[in-house]
Formats: structure tokens, sequence, C-alpha cells
């Protein structure tokens, strides 16, 4: 935690798989991930199309096919544990993990583990848990397991300009 | 004998059926009286919604001073207690309010509601491009409802109904509630049931939410003294102008009433001839308000608060009597007095009520009000004053005599009239002031005349901004006579409104037909939608290289086949989501007519910023189909006009007034030089006011031109008395006169120069207008008279 809170800004590579059972095949999107300590995290989706999502102190903002939705992080309670785990995570903001989710971590010398269970009960009857791997200050892979039995897995990739 | 029993009992009797309907009376302070009626169709739609639309009935609600979660748990406190309440039929705090039922009707009733449902969206290749987006959509951190309604609603109804009702901009939402964009602030929209213009209904509902707050707080964190809430809309405005005309009203008349009696008890130095002289100024002002309320079914607070000056004109009529009457070949004082005074002071009434009439025929109905009430309140207080008081004198009663004042004054006069050649630099300086400035005279500002103070304006503003209600400042009027015809008529509208937001001409616009379409559209909606076979055959070809398998999507071809036999929506299917604000907002059924507001959005971009060219959108919009009328309002433009309007219609007014005054006077005095005599002292008042005004960067107003008219109405009462003094005239009975002109004028100049200090702008207005102008008025009338022969 105390290595990813000494980051400051980050710009990744992510490729996103979706596993859903009511889908055939997996979907894949990926584009690029910003990351300005402490609260500000974007997802900039390029494929298969194009789609942005800003995180900024607790609003969400979502733009797609030219239009903008607004809302509050808190009342969004199916995309929290995705958005927030990730934030937070990178932030290394322990008490807001902890406000939010159950959390367990498993610390290897190469690797560590973070698995977060959400505490809210809406939230907890749609996402079972959100896993974090990562190496010392960089995240590896997130992966959201829905009660449903979708998942989703985002990688983190190559480090684009610092 | 007789006479004066009867006299006393016609008093008495009026006077208690006055009381009686003015305590019946129904008091209003609601601001549109200062709207007019107008003209078109178009502008009547309008004021109605401005006065009774759902606009007009919306209180929104700050709360402040706390952490965000007292806020958010206050805001939740809050809108449950009110939602219980019926004084409100809706209250909206945040999205998750009224989601769930909004939700489910949205979703039920999707393939009736959605804009994209045509025949062509379910071809199999309308499908295949429907599922793929919202397969893909699914991915997204966004797609969790397009996972959870993949099955049932693959082609995205559901979503596409929610986007077409979101507004562009709505209020930031934290816990569940919405807050200011700092978040330090929890906002509330409150409706009342009452509408805007019931100030009575409005004052229940605010109280209730104060009561309710100071009860919610108490209960559940009644350690937070720093929690407050405040409230703002047209209702609230109306009940706090209410609060303030009402207070401002009693506070003024009881100074005044205090500074007349004080200046008549020094004069009269006697408790029972004040209380005499009192009973016109009381009569006059009950009467006043029982003709209002007879004649307009309500009595404005301004009418209410116009009072005060009416005791400073009334009570004239009593000094007169009071001052002036000495024993003499007539028999008492009072009947000498009748005899030699009485045809001067009826002619001043007669033109006094002249000036006030010229009030009644204004659009402005708080003015017609207050030209009703002056003409009734004077008429009474004179005939009290020539009937009853002479009754109640007693018999070897005679004014004390005020010849040291009479005198003093008399010598001052002289004096000044050695200079009189002077005056006639006046009315060229005046008018000199008066053209310099004739650019800037006017204010063109119809908020003027708005007894909301400008901290409460920007704090209303400050809350609608952050509500995300934008100032609607143009939008279209569609008239027809029944709803369907209304919304087929802003359907075809909204078709051609799309091209011009395409072309970039408009950033958007609402249209009722959003929340409810027509029958028509909705039936040919359903049309569209294919048999069960022919929607599975079209789903084999459109699945066709997608993640997706047909059998999948047996909710959805269960749902197109209910869909193909489901009910249309009509407005009574609506109730209970917030689907039916939204419709109440935009279409409202107004005396036979169906009427759909259609609020345009101005580009904030583009060749013209901020602004919506109104001959552009009517061309573009055409022809309006028989039976149904459409109009394009600029609210700026109509407001301006308006004011102008009303600018022209005063002026008319105050002209034709001035007319009748003259005309009167003419068949009175039977000279047109003593006509000239009389009037000439008045326009130079006038002149010289309204040079006054100017030089103290005074923007003029309607109120400030009626009040020179008062100038002239009320002034003409000292100018005859000057008139009446023949040559011949003994020194005695000219310094009398003078001594009751000095004090009776003052009583005037008190009554409306306490107005002066209102905080509400038509009465302060007419108080710094009328004031100077009556002192004016005498001085001018005593300077101008023909001099006094020495003797």
């Amino acid at each position: 935690m105390a290595q990813l809170r000494q980051r400051q800004h980050g710009h990744v590579a992510f490729t996103e798989l979706y596993i859903s059972s009511v889908l055939d095949r997996p979907l894949a999107s990926s584009g690029e991930l910003f990351y300005d300590a402490p609260d500000r995290l974007e997802k900039r989706t390029t494929l298969p199309r194009p789609e942005r999502m800003v995180l900024e102190k607790g609003q969400l903002t979502f733009e797609r096919r030219h239009k903008q939705y607004h809302m509050a992080l808190a009342d969004v309670p199916q995309a929290a544990p995705f958005i927030e785990g990730i934030r937070a995570t990178l932030a290394g903001d322990r008490p807001a993990l902890e406000r939010v989710f159950r959390i367990s971590f498993d610390n290897s010398p190469d690797q560590w583990t973070l698995r977060l269970t959400p505490l809210d009960s809406h939230v907890a009857a749609e996402v079972a848990v959100v896993k974090i791997d990562g190496s010392s200050d960089v995240i590896k892979t997130v992966t959201v397991q829905m009660v449903n039995g979708d998942r989703s897995v985002t990688t983190l990739g190559a480090v684009l300009d610092p | 004998m007789r006479r004066r029993a009867t006299s006393i009992f016609i008093w008495m009797a009026l006077l208690v059926a006055a009381g009686w309907i003015v305590a019946h009376a129904r008091f209003t302070a609601d601001l549109s009286a200062f709207l007019p009626a107008l003209p078109s169709p178009a502008q009547r739609a309008l004021v109605d919604e401005l006065r009774e639309g759902v606009a007009s009935r919306l209180i929104l609600i700050d709360i402040d001073g706390g952490d965000r979660a007292q806020l958010a748990l206050l805001s939740q406190g809050l809108a449950t207690r009110l939602r219980a309440n019926p004084a409100f039929t809706s209250v909206n705090n945040g999205r998750a309010a009224s989601s769930e039922s909004d939700q489910r009707f949205i979703f039920s009733h999707r393939y009736l509601l959605s804009e994209q449902v045509t025949a062509e969206h379910f071809t199999s290749a309308g499908l295949r491009a429907a599922i793929s987006e919202s397969i893909d959509s699914m991915a997204s951190p966004a797609g969790f409802m397009a996972r959870d309604l993949l099955r049932a609603d693959p082609t995205g109804e559901t979503l596409q109904v929610l986007a077409q009702l979101s507004p562009d901009s709505g209020p930031r939402s934290e816990g569940g509630v919405w807050v200011s964009a700092d978040g330090s602030e929890a906002l509330l929209v409150a409706q009342t049931r009452a509408a805007g213009g019931d100030t009575n209904g409005q004052e229940h509902a605010v109280g209730i939410i104060a009561d309710e707050f100071g009860r919610l707080r108490a209960s559940t964190m009644p350690a937070a003294s720093t929690i407050r809430l405040r409230m703002t809309g047209p209702g609230v405005f109306a009940v706090r102008a209410r609060g303030t005309i009402v207070h401002e009203a009693i506070r003024l008349s009881m100074l005044s009433s205090l500074l007349i009696a004080t200046l008549l008890l020094m004069t009269y130095r006697s408790v029972r001839t004040l209380a005499l002289g009192l009973l016109p100024v009381f009569s006059g002002a009950l009467v006043g308000a029982a003709a209002v309320a007879m004649g307009f079914g309500v009595i404005h607070g301004v009418t209410l608060g116009f009072g005060v000056t009416l005791i400073g004109e009334s009570v004239d009529y009593s000094i007169y009597l009071l001052i002036q009457a000495r024993r003499g070949p007539a028999g008492s004082a009072a009947a000498t007095w009748i005899a030699s005074y009485w045809p001067t002071v009826r002619l001043g009434l007669l033109t006094s009520l002249c000036g006030f009439a010229s009030l009644l025929p204004s659009a402005f109905p708080g003015l017609a009000q207050l030209g009703l009430y002056s003409m009734a309140g004077l008429l009474a207080a004179a005939a009290v004053t020539r009937f009853v008081l002479p009754a109640l004198l007693p018999a070897q009663w005679a004014a004390r005599p005020l010849s040291g004042l009479g005198l003093w004054l008399a010598r001052g006069i002289d004096r000044l009239q050695r200079y009189r050649q002077l005056l006639w630099l006046l009315p060229l300086l005046a008018t000199g002031v008066v053209y310099a400035h004739r650019d800037r005279l006017w204010s063109h500002d119809l908020a003027a005349l708005s007894p909301v103070s400008a901290a409460d304006q920007q704090f209303d503003a400050r809350l609608r901004s952050n509500l995300g209600a934008p100032d609607v400042s143009d939008l279209i009027v569609i008239s027809a006579a029944d709803t369907e015809r209304a919304l087929g008529a802003a359907e075809a509208a909204g078709a051609r409104l799309n091209g011009l937001v395409q072309s970039g001409e408009l950033a958007g616009f609402d249209t009722p037909t959003r929340y409810l379409p027509s029958l028509a559209l909705q039936r040919q909606r359903r049309e569209a939608l294919p048999t069960e076979a022919v929607l599975r055959d079209r789903l084999r070809a459109a699945l066709e290289g997608l993640p997706l398998q047909a059998t999948r999507l047996e909710p959805f071809v269960a749902a197109v086949e209910q869909a193909r036999t489901d009910a249309l929506v009509d407005p009574s299917a609506l109730a209970g989501t917030s689907l039916a604000s939204g419709v109440d907002a935009l279409l409202a059924q107004r005396g036979d007519r169906v009427v759909a507001l259609l609020p345009l959005h101005a580009p904030a971009v583009g060749a013209h910023p901020f602004a919506i060219d109104a001959a552009r959108v009517t061309a573009a919009l055409g022809e309006a189909p028989p039976g149904v009328s459409i109009a394009v309002l600029d609210l700026k433009h109509e407001s301006d006009a308006l004011y102008a309007d009303y600018q022209k219609e005063a002026i008319r007014l105050s002209l034709l007034g001035l007319g009748v005054i003259v005309l009167l006077l003419l068949v009175a005095l039977r000279s047109a030089t003593r006509v000239v005599r009389v009037i000439a002292p008045l326009i130079l008042a006038v002149l010289v006011v309204s040079a006054a005004l100017i030089l103290s960067r005074q923007q003029l107003t309607i109120l400030h031109l009626i009040g020179l008219l008062l100038i002239v109405a009320v002034g003409s009462n000292y100018a005859l008395f000057f008139d009446r003094r023949h040559p011949a005239a003994d020194a005695d009975e000219r310094s009398t006169t003078l001594a009751s002109l000095f004090i009776a004028n003052l009583a005037t100049v008190l009554g409306f120069g306490v107005l002066a200090f209102s905080t509400v702008p038509v009465l302060s207005a007419l108080g710094m207008t009328v004031a100077p102008g009556a002192f004016a008025a005498l001085i001018f009338s005593a300077l101008m008279a023909r001099p006094v022969a020495p003797s």
C-alpha cells in the first residue's frame, strides 16, 4: 500500500475480457487508463467502440456517442467495486477500501493479491469479489466476479508516457 | 336635528358594512398583479403558465451547514415526510427517489415510448445493429444495465427511453441525494398542490416545510444547530412579499399616523378635535379597502400599503374644516365653512378623483386597485367631513385661531414673491435636465417593479443553476383543441426542430412527447412490431456471427408479442411516475384548449452562441395544421415589449388624467386664465421633481410616472385655494387659509414621505415622487398667486 501511494501519475494500456454466461464467447475491449493521485481515474476505451469514463473526486462521467452522463460514484453500486477498487488501490487508500470492502491481502515475494468483498448488501447482491493482482507498486490484473457468474478480467499492460 | 341623526346613522351603517367586507376579504401579494392581461393567445398561455403552471408550484429547498452524511440524512427524512403530506404533489431530492416505479413503467412500456421504434429498427439489419450495440456496451463500466436487460431488451429500448428523458444537465448527486456543485448543500424540489397564485396555499406549504424540517432536525440531530434550511421559488417569493408588504403597510401606517396625529395635536391643542379630525381618515381607509374587495374580489398587499398615503391625503379635508371654520352669517362655524369653503374643497376632490380614475383602466390589476381604493377612500373621507363632522361638532364650536402661523406664512410668501421672476428659471433648468438625460430616463426592466430583493433573486438563480434548471428564454407554444392534437402538432414540430439541432441552430429542446407520445404515434410504433413468427425469422438472420444464441432471447420475443396488443399510454397511465411531472410541466389544459410548451436550448457555440433566431425557428416550423396555433416566444423580447407597452399605457393614462383635470377646471372655473393659473404651478412642480429624481440617479419607472400624475391630482387642491382668494379677502381669512394649507400639505408630505422609505419598490417610487411634489406644488402655487396689495 505504502509503495502504491508513492505513485503520482499513471498511464497504461489495458485489455479487458468480459465473460458472460449469456454470451457464447468473451467480449474483448481495450484502451488506456490514466491515473492522477489521489482521486482522478480515467478509462479511455478505443475498441470495439470509443467510450470514455472519468472518475474525479467521487463524480463519474460517462461519454458515449457524444452524449455525457454524470453521476455520483456512490449512486452506481454496480460500477463502484471495479472503479473505486482500482482507484483506492492505486492511491494506497486503505481507509477508503475498508469503507466499502472486506479486505484480504496475500503477499508473496514477487507478487501480491488483494481480495475485496463488498460490504454493502446491494453491491454484494451483484458483485461477489474483486481480485487485484500486482507486484511491488504495479497492478497487473483486476478481476471482477459477478454473483450471476459473469466475470471481467482487466489486464494492465505497457506503461505509456510517464 | 333629524338630518344630523340620519347622516350619522348612514355613516355608521356604511362603516359596519365596509368592516364586514374587509374582514372577509382575501389578501394576496401575487406578483402577477404586476403582469398585465396580454392580448395574444400564446402570450396568454404563457402568463397562465407563469401564474398557475407547474413552474409556479415549485419550491426549491436548500439545506446546508452540516456534513455530507447529515445533509443526506436530513434530505431523505424531509422528502419522506413531505411526500406523505397532501399539500405536496411530488417531492424530488435525488435520482433514487422515484426511479424504481419509473424504471418499471419505462421497462413495461418501452416499445411505445422509445423513439427508436420504427419498422426498419425491427428488420434483420436493424435488429443486428441494435443487438451488436447492446453487446458491446456490456463490457463498458456503464454496461451493468445493458447486462441485466440483454435478454428481455436486446435492442436497448429501455436505455433509449432513459436517455430521452434524462435532461442535458441535472443536479449533482451524492449519497443518493441531490447536492450543490461543491457538495456542501443538499437540494430538494417540492411541487405544491396549491397554485402559485394561491398565496395562502403557498404560505401553508412553506410553513409545513419549515415545521417538518425543524422537528426532523430536533429529533435526529439536536446538537447540529448550524444546519439550516432555505427556500425559494415563485410561491415562496409571493409569501415573503406579502409578509414584507403587510408588515411595512402596518409599520408605515402606524408611523405616518403617529406623525400626523402629533402634527394635528400641536395644531388643534385638543384631543377631541384630533379624534374628530381622524374620523374621515379611518372611514376613508375602510371604505377604500371594501370597495377594492368588492370590485376585484381580492385585495393586493400593495393597495394596503398605499393606504398610508391616503391617510396623509384624506386628512386634508378635516384639516380645512377644523382650521378654517369660523362663526359667520350662516350660523354655526361648520355651516359657515360649508357655505364659503366647501365648493373649493369639492372641486379639489373632483380633480383628485379624476387623477385617480385614470388608473382604473390600467392593464396592471395592481394599479387599477390603487385607483379604486383612492377614489372610494377620498370620496368617503370628504363626505364624512362634509356631512358627519358638522353633526358631531358641538354647536358653539369654532376653530382655534392660527393667526400667528398664518401671518408668519403670509409675510414669508410676500417676501418670496418679490423674487418670483426667478421662478421662470426653474422650468428652463428642469426641462434642460430632462432633455439632457432623455435617453436614460426610463428603466427598461420589468424586474424594477418586483418586490423581491436582489439577494433573494441571486439565491434563487444560484439554486436553479445548481439544479440544472436552465433559464428558459425561448419556447414554442402550441395550442390545440385536445391533448391528442396538441401532442401530434408537438411531434411534427419536434421533427422539424431536430433538423435545426443537426444544423447547430439549436442545442436541443424539450417536448412533452418524450414523456407522452400521441396515441397516433404510439399506434404507429405498435404496428411497427413484427409478429412472433416474423421476429423469430429475422432474429435468426440478425444474430448470425454474434456471440448470442436466439434461444437466450425468448424473454425478448415474448415482450414484443405482448407489446403488440398492449394498451396505449394515456396521461392517467403516467400517474405516480416522475414522467407525469414532466408532462404536467409541458402540457396543460387552458380553458377549452390544450397547450403544449417546447422550451428551446440555445447552442453554446457556433455563429450565434447563446442566441436563438426566433424568425428562423418560425420559418422551420412552417404552416400550423388547421385548428392548431403555433407561436415562437422569446421571453426576453416579450417582457421588454410588455414593459414598453406598460410605459406607453402609463403615459397615455397620465396625459388622459391631466386632460380630464384641465377640462374639469375649465367647466368649473369658466376661465382659461384661471385654469392656467391653477395648472401652471402644478406642471412646474412636476418638472422640478422629475429633474430632481433624474439628478439623484433614479431610473424612472411607471410608478414614478403615476406619482407625477398624483402631484397634479393632489396639488390642485392647494392651487385652487389660491385661485379662490380674491384681492378683497381680508387678511385674517388669508392667514387662516395659508395656515390650513400649510398643515394639510405637511400631513400629505408626511404620508407620502414615510412611503418613500418602504423597501417595496412600487411604494417607495410613489413616495419619493409625490412627497416633494406636493410640497413644491404648494410653494409654487403660493408664489405664483396674484400678489396681495399691502393693506
